[in-house]
């Protein structure tokens, strides 16, 4: 049968797109980025503010492969013209801190093939390892405390105002500043940085799960009074079941928010983990390095969220508008 | 039928054929299962008081089935929400089986005007749900829940999730999770408001079959004349601002119904006495703006439609 489409426009207010638009929009988003990533890379007059000396000509103070700012490479470059002397040559250049697209991508490949630089240091995977159990073991932590207490906060009105006033006013007081006094309590290895992330997370994640909680239809509730359901019963029956699928999107939410927390908490005391690696390289002037472990949180981030979406597509099948006509 | 010979003595809904007579002096020497004394309800605002009902009393018993009716603003649903004890009240007294109610109980069942089915639980668990509350294991709640299902024509569908239903599905869903507890009385507040004409007309008559196989108390609240007579023995009328009763009617039209009956002269003779009563053409101009037109013509003088 011949589908008449009518809404073929790509600026439809509200109307979802065809399943290949969206798929096409869908690279479009990462596949612009890098394009303008490439041409401010590749094309020669594109930016370029700095140039690469290939030959140092008779100028005195000039070294091979060095970055010099246009303006004073044409400088010299006139200056030598003027007086006979060898004239300098070199390629226009991007500052150091913004390497190739494809120095990036070997310097990923290399970071899982070869051995790194320093003896004592750690492979990227090993120390994206590290950032990962920090991260793993903070979120946990907090939601053990945190999805129950949400839970209760927004099921029992006591609850909610016994607690919340003093959370609302915790969670503005930034979780980095809480550093020092962690390493004094928990000294300087991963008991600070799981504690920074804690208090990041804890207390956004209570008010947010006992929102989410309190938006439950109401009328459920009553139904399941009117059949006999008791006061405690509710809350294992009706309350819990019935936000499990927003709760879930939620802790989604929040698991983005604890991998922000974790590049501050891996400063304090000893630094490491990815953090330790970013550093160190940036010291180095490895920015391609710096550049792919950036790349590679994102990466992780992405993953787990699209599987953690698609087993919660599959866990609650029934989580489509029952209720509404 | 009796139709021929009663049309020439009716004239008014008060008189009643003997056989209709009989069934509702067999119906009051029944057990009374409900009854409401003077019962009050006062909503306290920021801009004072608002009396919602007012003394309202009246007596329900056992098999009866009772419509609830009243113009926007009378406090039917109110009314529905404080016999399920969803809602406290300001004085008087409801009393189920002489005890006073307290609460929501498993022994007033109740069928909402929105949609309340559990979207996490299957049809069958829906219907179970009551069963599980009030302690029957899963293995016992789960034929139980089936047979029910059966009775509201949906035993094909204990598998299917709530969003996978008619709007009139949900509602027999509803329906068959309220009886599975076998309540005492089964309160409905306005359950088909939501669906097209139809699916009503067809929701009605599927009520009234179950209402005649089991032992079931109905309180049904509406705003729909036709619906109430079509489904009640006596329909309660209530007047709005503030909510009391203005009258308990008895319904002349014998039963079994039928939709064919809406032309008959009980139930014309009931509705014109209901319209009256809930419609009266003073109080219209009083409580509600009248839609005042000021026709200007857009469009050509010689085309017209009419």
């Amino acid at each position: 049968m011949k589908v008449r489409l009518f809404m073929t426009g790509w600026f439809n207010v509200r109307q979802e797109l065809s399943k290949e638009r969206c798929k096409i929009v869908g690279w479009a988003s990462f596949l612009l980025p890098i394009l303008v990533w490439c041409m401010v890379s590749y094309v020669p007059y594109v930016w370029h503010p700095e140039v690469l000396v290939e030959k140092v000509g008779d100028v005195d103070y000039f070294q091979e492969g060095m970055r010099i700012d246009k303006a004073i490479f044409q400088e010299e470059l006139v200056n030598m013209q003027r007086e006979g002397k060898q004239v300098p040559e070199g390629q226009p250049a991007n500052p150091i801190y913004l390497p190739a697209p494809h120095e990036v991508a070997k310097a990923f490949y290399n970071a899982f093939t070869t051995a790194p630089a320093q003896k004592d240091g750690l492979w990227m995977h090993e120390s994206l390892w590290k950032s990962i159990k920090v991260i793993f073991w903070g979120f946990l932590i907090s939601s053990i405390f945190g999805v129950p207490l949400g839970i209760f906060c927004g099921t029992y009105s006591v609850i909610a105002r016994l607690f919340e006033p003093f959370i609302e006013f915790f969670r503005y007081l930034p979780a980095p500043a809480f550093g020092a006094l962690m390493v004094a309590i928990l000294g300087i290895y991963d008991g600070p940085k799981i504690a920074i992330i804690v208090i990041g997370t804890f207390f956004q994640q209570v008010l947010v799960i006992s929102n989410t909680t309190r938006k439950l239809d109401y009328s459920l509730i009553e139904a399941a009074m009117t059949l006999g359901t008791g006061k405690w019963q509710l809350l294992k029956n009706v309350v819990v079941p019935g936000v499990l699928p927003s709760l879930y999107l939620d802790m989604r939410i929040l698991l983005g928010w604890a991998w922000t927390y974790l590049i501050v908490a891996e400063l304090i005391g000893t630094s490491s983990g990815i953090t330790l690696y970013i550093t160190q390289q940036a010291r180095y002037q490895h920015f391609e390095n710096v550049y792919a472990a950036i790349f590679v949180i994102g990466f992780i981030g992405l993953s787990t969220d699209l599987i953690l979406a698609w087993i919660g597509k599959s866990m609650f099948r029934w989580n489509k508008p029952a209720n509404k006509e | 039928m009796t139709k021929n010979s009663t049309a020439i003595s009716l004239t008014s809904y008060l008189d009643q054929a003997t056989e209709v007579k009989a069934r509702f002096e067999k119906l009051k020497k029944r057990e009374v299962i409900l009854e409401v004394k003077n019962l009050t309800k006062i909503y306290k605002t920021n801009k004072g008081e608002t009396i919602a009902l007012k003394n309202v009393s009246f007596k329900t018993h056992k098999r009866e089935f009772v419509c609830i009716i009243g113009p926007s603003g009378c406090g039917k649903s109110t009314l529905a929400r404080i016999l399920a004890g969803l809602e406290s009240y300001s004085g008087g007294e409801v009393l189920l089986d002489g005890k006073l109610i307290e609460g929501p109980s498993r022994d007033r069942g109740m069928v909402f005007q929105g949609y309340t089915l559990f979207p996490w639980r299957t049809v069958k668990q829906n219907v179970m749900f009551g069963l599980e509350m009030n302690g029957m294991g899963v293995n016992q709640a789960g034929p139980e829940a089936e047979l029910w299902l059966e009775l509201v024509g949906l035993e094909k569908f204990g598998n299917s999730y709530p969003h996978e239903l008619s709007g009139g599905m949900k509602q027999r869903v509803a329906i068959a999770r309220a009886l599975v507890n076998q309540p005492r009385i089964l309160l409905m507040d306005e359950p088909f408001g939501a669906l097209d004409a139809q699916t009503r007309a067809k929701m009605q008559a599927h009520l009234l079959e179950i209402w005649r196989n089991i032992d079931i108390t109905i309180v049904f609240i509406t705003h729909d004349l036709d619906e109430a007579i079509f489904l009640a023995d006596r329909i309660l009328v209530l007047k709005a601002h503030p909510g009391e009763v203005m009258e308990l009617i008895e319904v002349p039209v014998p039963r079994p119904r039928h939709l064919n009956q809406n032309n008959s002269v009980e139930f014309l003779a009931t509705k014109a006495r209901l319209e009256a009563l809930i419609h009266p053409h003073e109080e219209l101009e009083k409580t509600e703006e009248p839609i005042t037109q000021r026709m200007i013509r857009f469009v050509n003088v010689a085309d017209n439609v009419e």
